[in-house]
Formats: structure tokens, C-alpha cells, sequence
């Protein structure tokens, strides 16, 4: 009998597979590291910094690092719960995310890892960036005021929907989702209500028009349960998985 | 039990830049107000039309300060209150009101009372009584301490309760899942 090796995650064993990493087979396992930018279909972006984790000592993200033995993972602990509550402040506090008026609230990855975190307030002074939306598509949204440059849309659309719709221009604060046109419209890219690029977004900027409330506010994803669950729920399974 | 703990805990509350949604959460914990009554009083409060804030216990504070007058109630609150709480998503983000923060307030003004379709003989009110409009509107972290925060347009009637008896009882406040919510 081989033994399947094993790294440990706040004390117990996770077994994983030769080129998994920490996040994968943590989720593969049952077990939740919170994240926002990772999504299992995509290369790790490693950007949001919600799934660090101490391995070995050293702070590091969960989803970019790959899963060694003689390994030890710190992620349930109160201080990088603390960091982690920050971040999520730090990006509420940025982009303007109106919760009540916002159709992706209940769906929305942001505020679900808010709610599981206990964000109470945004705690920073709030940006109030001025951040015009794009209704220029006859299908989708564009609402850059909830954007967390998280890449996932840029991601997918490369690795899934082989075009290259969406990318981040700028640096720093000035750092900001752009599209492939030179008018500047999302009307004027190859996108399609289709793609894979416009289902994935985590919070409420690329948004398909006319179905926002077909389920009401209150019966949604992260109301039924919180995004701790749901992301165990979601997890790719079994642990064999195709990385080429 | 002992003086200090039966007696009653004073609490002010108020609706700043706010639309009383959340005072009217407040009402929806329905016969549980009987139970409550009996460990708290209120003081300044839409309640009881209290004018001013006397030295309390708790503070709950509804909507975000968009205008100089709700500087003033805000910081008579701080000043009067031990524990202050801001209350639904205005007090905590801004809310509503915020939405107005990447226009120009004289062209927010100039809309709604000269240019609208519908204003006619239109003037922007100038009454010295009225207290004057800040440039943008601000949740109140951003003014004073503020020390505990409940969130959501309104916050539930359970989250309310669940808040207020913890702090009541001396626990640290928490609302778990299904409480704690945003919108």
C-alpha cells in the first residue's frame, strides 16, 4: 500500500496529489481556506491575499503555493482572520459597493466572505471613487464601481472563452478593468452573454441585463448558507485532477 | 442582584441622514419591546421626542451625516453616550445618501430645485434655520469613535435583538449567519 502524502493544515493531515496546491487540496479535502481572487476552473492569480496562510512560518498564499510534505499550515488562527477581515475592509472601503442597491448582493463573493469573516464595518475611510458604469452591450452591465481586480473575468475569457476581452490597465490606485475596443465599449468587444468570462464575476460589475431578480434577495446563494460551506460544496472533486 | 446591574440602561437614539427604516427594525422585535423595556429606558430618541441627549448608556445612531446639524447631534451623541452604535447601512457605509458623493452637490441642488422637468418658480431653500449640506455625505466612523456597528438596509428585527441583548447581558455582540447582512 503507497501512502498518499500529506502536508498538515491546523494540525491535521491533508493528503494531496504531486502538484496540487495548498488551496487544492485543502478544498479537495474538505477543508476551507477562505479565498476571493482563486477559483478552482482557473490559474491561481494569488492577488487578494485572503487565502495567505503561514506555511512553514512564512506568510503565503494558499493558492499559488504548491502542497509539499513536512509541511505545516496555519489558517484558522485569529491573526490571519484578523488580516484577512482587513483586506476585505480595504476593498469595501475602495470601490463603492452599495450592497442595497446592488442585484448581485446574496450571490456576491465579497459580501458572502464579509458575512463569514464578521466585517462589521469597512472601517477606512471610504474612497467614493467616481466610476461611470458601461450599459453600452444591449445584454450585459458593466458596473466598474464594484470591481476588486480580481482578474477572474480576464482569466476566463482567455482560458475558456479563448478571447481577450477584459484586462487591468493602470498601476496602483489608478489600477482599473478595461475592455478590448478601441471606443472603450463593451458593445464594441467580441463579447458574448454566453461567456464564461461574464458568469464568473464575483461581485456585481459584469452583470447580465434583465434577469437581476428573477430570485429575490433573501433566497440566495450565500443567504441559504455561508460561502464556508458553499465553497466545500463547490470544490472540485475527487482529488485526481487534469493540469495541463 | 446587585443596584448597578437592575438598574435600567439609558439609550438615545436617533435618525441622522437616515429614513427611520431601521428605528422602524427597531419596532418590528414586536412584543419582545416589553422584555426590553425592562432593562432599558430611552432618552433622547424619535420615541419619546426627547429634544437632547442626557448622559447614557448606549447610543444607537441611524443614518450617515450628510448636513452640519448632524455633526452636532452626532457629536452630542459621543459626548453623552458610553457605548455608541451605528446603526444600518447609512450610519455604517454612507448608505444611500453617499450615492450623491461623486456629484457636485451645487449641480445636485441646482437639478432638483431649478433645472428638474416639473420645478417651476424653483429656488434653492436658503432658510437660515436650515442647517447647511456637507460637500459629501460620510458614515460616522469617519466623524467620531464609534464602537459598534450593525449593518444591513434595515438591519433585521432578530439582528437588532440578538445585538442589543448580548451588549445588554455584557456579552461582546455577534450576529452569525442569517444576521449579519448588507443589503
Amino acid at each position: 500500500m503507497n501512502e498518499r502524502p500529506s502536508f498538515l493544515l491546523d494540525g491535521d493531515e491533508v493528503p494531496f496529489e504531486p502538484g496540487q496546491t495548498v488551496m487544492q487540496a485543502a478544498l479537495a479535502a474538505g477543508r476551507y481556506i477562505p479565498h476571493l481572487c482563486y477559483h478552482p476552473e482557473f490559474t491561481p492569480h494569488g492577488s487578494c491575499k485572503l487565502c495567505t496562510a503561514r506555511i512553514n512560518g512564512r506568510l503565503m498564499a494558499a493558492c499559488t503555493t504548491p502542497a509539499e510534505t513536512a509541511t505545516e499550515v496555519e489558517s484558522e488562527t485569529e491573526e490571519l482572520n484578523d488580516l484577512r477581515r482587513t483586506l476585505v475592509q480595504m476593498l469595501f472601503a475602495e470601490g463603492n459597493h452599495f450592497c442595497p442597491s446592488c442585484e448581485k448582493s446574496g450571490n456576491c463573493v465579497l459580501q458572502a466572505l464579509g458575512y463569514d469573516l464578521g466585517v462589521m464595518t469597512a472601517g477606512f475611510r471610504h474612497f467614493f471613487p467616481d466610476r461611470p458604469v458601461d450599459a453600452s452591450h444591449p445584454e450585459i452591465l458593466l458596473d466598474f464601481n464594484r470591481c476588486i481586480l480580481c482578474e477572474l473575468c480576464v482569466r476566463a475569457a482567455r482560458e475558456v472563452d479563448g478571447k481577450h476581452v477584459f484586462s487591468l490597465a493602470g498601476r496602483g490606485l489608478g489600477k482599473h478593468l478595461i475592455v478590448n475596443a478601441e471606443s472603450g465599449r463593451l458593445a464594441d468587444t467580441d463579447v458574448k452573454v454566453t461567456d464564461k468570462a461574464v458568469e464568473v464575476c464575483p461581485v456585481g460589475v459584469i452583470l447580465r441585463k434583465r434577469v437581476g431578480f428573477a430570485t429575490p434577495i433573501g433566497a440566495r446563494r450565500y443567504d441559504k448558507s455561508p460561502i464556508s460551506a458553499q465553497a466545500l460544496a463547490d470544490a472540485p472533486r475527487p482529488l485526481e485532477r487534469n493540469h495541463d | 442582584m446587585t443596584d448597578v446591574t437592575r438598574r435600567k440602561l439609558r439609550v438615545a437614539t436617533t435618525s441622522l441622514a437616515g429614513c427611520f427604516g431601521c428605528h422602524m427594525s427597531l419596532l418590528d422585535i414586536d412584543e419582545r419591546l416589553f422584555p426590553l423595556l425592562e432593562r432599558i429606558e430611552f432618552d433622547r430618541s424619535p420615541l419619546t421626542d426627547i429634544k437632547h441627549c442626557g448622559p447614557c448608556d448606549i447610543g444607537i445612531i441611524e443614518g450617515g451625516i450628510c448636513n452640519a446639524e448632524n455633526v452636532h447631534v452626532l457629536r452630542e451623541f459621543r459626548a453623552n453616550c458610553k457605548i455608541l452604535v451605528a446603526m444600518g447601512a447609512c450610519a455604517v457605509t454612507g448608505g444611500l445618501p453617499a450615492q450623491r458623493n461623486h456629484l457636485d452637490l451645487g449641480l445636485c441642488l441646482q437639478e432638483v430645485y431649478l433645472t428638474d422637468p416639473g420645478v417651476a418658480h424653483g429656488m434653492i431653500p436658503n432658510d437660515p434655520e436650515l442647517p447647511l449640506p456637507l460637500d459629501k455625505v460620510h458614515p460616522l466612523h469617519e466623524v467620531v469613535k464609534i464602537d459598534y456597528f450593525i449593518p444591513g438596509c434595515p438591519p433585521s428585527a432578530d439582528a437588532i435583538w440578538k445585538f442589543l441583548t448580548d451588549l445588554i447581558e455584557g456579552r461582546t455582540p455577534k450576529l452569525g449567519h442569517g444576521l449579519i447582512h448588507y443589503d
